[in-house]
């Protein structure tokens, strides 16, 4: 079987966050694979690992800096990768037709794609990608078997979670929980540069967005800072509370 | 007409349903607010949001017992599409984030996830929404005669119910066969208020020192605010909480009016998952902890001394 595994370079959580051009500017800031996705190349690995016979192409769609998150990709252990190169920003819903279509030519029956992505804060891929290839989907795995064509696991639902069986082709949405990703190692660090990066043009995949991006502000809210010293305690405690009480009027 | 999709959980409408529909009345567009209840045995909750719309549509079907992805946009496409809805608003819950893109694609729509502000014409469709952790406002826009909306939960302010009662009509659905079979639920604990509806969080952070230590102090506190409890994921990874309590990138968003965390440092990723709550209480002993940038009120100090004296101070 082939899986895919799609994979996006988003801002490292540690660096601040600049706008220019009404838009979040990325080029001097550090990026890094999205971790909700490293947990999907990890559960492809291990699904391989674990005795099934599976090809793992790890895929993006992005500017030409995305190649260092396959390159990661294949570090960790993905056979190859392919690399749809664009500057233009996708939303969620035109993005999953670059990859529906990818998951078509490439005949496979897998997709793992992270639960949220850190840039858009979107939940909305894999199952825009699942709806196009007209495949089930699962969402915010935690636990995941396979066993010939029939997959079983646990996901979260809006409340708590459920055990699920679901047979094959499907979308799977990877989380926290579900595994701990591998750091890819020196030698395999070498042996992935000779792994094949294919290079694709979005021009072939007809993609026509129908949202546009107008504008982007770092947030600010005012905040009151008001911090006591709490060497002693009691009335340091005594003081919060009368703030909470008659100030801010937010407890009884 | 305008399609909200009615959210529902223990035989009640869902607050984040009351807020669909002031986001929908306030959008600008001028159509027929219509409520669609999907479900089994549902005709109480049809009449409790009767109260607030122009029409009601029930799909009260033994295959819609259960929760599915595929069924439920299968449902709204449907009905969307035959109602020629221009605008469909969909809850930010998890289930609704994770059919709705299914709905976009059906009904080659855009969609607008997540939103906080929507304004909306018979033209284009404007929309806010956080991005990048929750640490940027992006505004998007849409200029399709139809769009998809989810909304963020605790944003909008809800809706209150009326005297009268508009009319119900029954629908027919061509539904598919369910492909994700659910073998197993395991529920969150329901003793406490759930952490999205609460309007006072009490979150723990590695600071607590154990899970004894979340228990004497977060619990304690949260139970004498009558608070929801929150967690940071160090903790959770750390098993002192289950994960339903996380807090943050990785776990749940809440916005509420208070959020009173201890011991917690304040990392980028639990920020994200908390930082548009109304007011921010922060107890910590270091003072350069970044969870005070963002305090409205807060103790630089130990939590063992500091937690118990703010209990004793609250039962005055
Ligand atoms: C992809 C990814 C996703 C993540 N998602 C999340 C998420 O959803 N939610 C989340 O919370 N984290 C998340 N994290 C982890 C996050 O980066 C932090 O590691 C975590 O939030 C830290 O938790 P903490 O504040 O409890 O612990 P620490 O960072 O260890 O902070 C403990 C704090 O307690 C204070 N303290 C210690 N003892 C006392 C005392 N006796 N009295 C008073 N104060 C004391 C310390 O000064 C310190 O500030 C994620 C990380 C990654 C990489």
């Amino acid at each position: 079987m082939r899986i895919l595994t799609y994979i996006r370079q988003v801002l490292d959580a540690e660096e601040s966050v600049h706008i220019a051009n009404d838009a979040v500017a990325l080029e001097n800031s550090k990026l890094v694979m999205d971790t909700m996705d490293e947990y999907g190349v990890e559960e492809a690995l291990r699904l391989r690992e674990s005795g099934i016979e599976a090809e793992i192409v790890a895929v993006a769609v992005g500017s030409a800096r995305i190649q260092d998150a396959l390159r990661t990709a294949l570090a960790m252990g993905a056979d190859r990768a392919i690399h749809v190169e664009t500057d233009t920003r996708l939303d969620a819903i035109a993005l999953s037709k670059v990859l529906a279509q990818l998951a078509t030519q490439e005949q496979a029956t897998l997709i793992f794609s992270g639960g949220q992505q850190a840039d858009w804060d979107s939940h909305a891929l894999a199952a825009a990608t699942a709806e196009r290839l007209n495949w089930p989907q699962v969402t915010w795995t935690s636990a995941l078997e396979l066993k010939g064509t029939t997959l079983t696991g646990k996901h979260d639902a809006d409340e708590g979670s459920e055990s699920f069986t679901l047979e094959l082709p499907a979308v799977v949405t990877t989380q926290q929980g579900l595994n701990e990703p591998r750091y890819p190692t020196l030698p395999n660090i070498m042996k992935s540069k000779k792994k094949e990066l294919r290079k694709e043009s979005l021009d072939e995949f007809d993609v026509t967005p129908k949202l546009k991006f107008v504008s982007a502000e770092i947030q600010v809210k005012n905040r009151l800072n008001k911090i006591l010293d709490g060497k002693d305690a009691p009335a340091a405690a005594a003081q919060l509370v009368d703030l909470l009480r008659n100030e801010a009027r937010v407890i009884a | 007409m305008i399609l909200i999709v009615v959210e529902y959980a223990n035989g009640k409408v869902s607050k984040s349903t009351w807020e669909m529909i002031t986001a929908a009345r306030e959008s600008g567009r001028e159509a027929p607010l219509t409520a669609l209840v999907l479900g089994s045995n549902i005709s109480a909750i049809a009449a409790e949001v009767a109260r607030a719309v122009d029409q009601v549509l029930v799909a009260d079907l033994p295959a819609l017992a259960q929760y599915d992805p595929e069924l439920w946009s299968a449902a709204v496409a449907q009905i969307a599409a035959e109602g020629e809805a221009n605008l469909v608003l969909i809850g930010g819950s998890r289930s609704g984030r994770e059919y709705s893109p299914r709905v976009a694609i059906k009904l080659d729509a855009p969609l607008l996830e997540d939103v906080i502000t929507l304004k909306s014409s018979a033209e284009t469709n404007t929309a806010q929404r956080y991005t990048f952790l929750a640490r940027v406002t992006e505004t998007i826009e849409s200029t399709t005669p139809i769009a998809v909306v989810t909304i963020k939960p605790g944003v909008f302010n809800p809706a209150t119910p009326k005297a009268e009662a508009a009319e119900q009509f029954d629908v027919d659905l061509n539904l598919p066969t369910p492909r994700l079979k659910v073998t197993g639920k395991t529920a969150e604990r329901s003793s406490r208020i759930s952490l999205s509806e609460a309007e006072i969080v009490v979150s723990g952070g590695r600071g607590v020192g154990s899970a004894e230590g979340f228990t004497q102090y977060v619990e304690a506190l949260a139970d004498q605010l009558g608070a929801a409890v929150g967690a940071t994921r160090a903790i959770v990874d750390a098993g002192w909480r289950p994960y339903s309590e996380q807090v943050g990138q990785t776990g749940k968003t809440v916005q509420p009016k208070t959020y009173i965390a201890i011991g917690i440092s304040g990392a980028v990723q639990h920020l994200s998952g908390m930082n548009k709550s109304k007011t921010i209480v922060a107890i910590n002993r270091d003072p350069e902890a970044p969870i005070f940038k963002i305090a409205d009120y807060g103790i630089i100090g130990d939590v063992t001394q500091l937690v118990p004296a703010i209990l004793t101070e609250l039962k005055k």
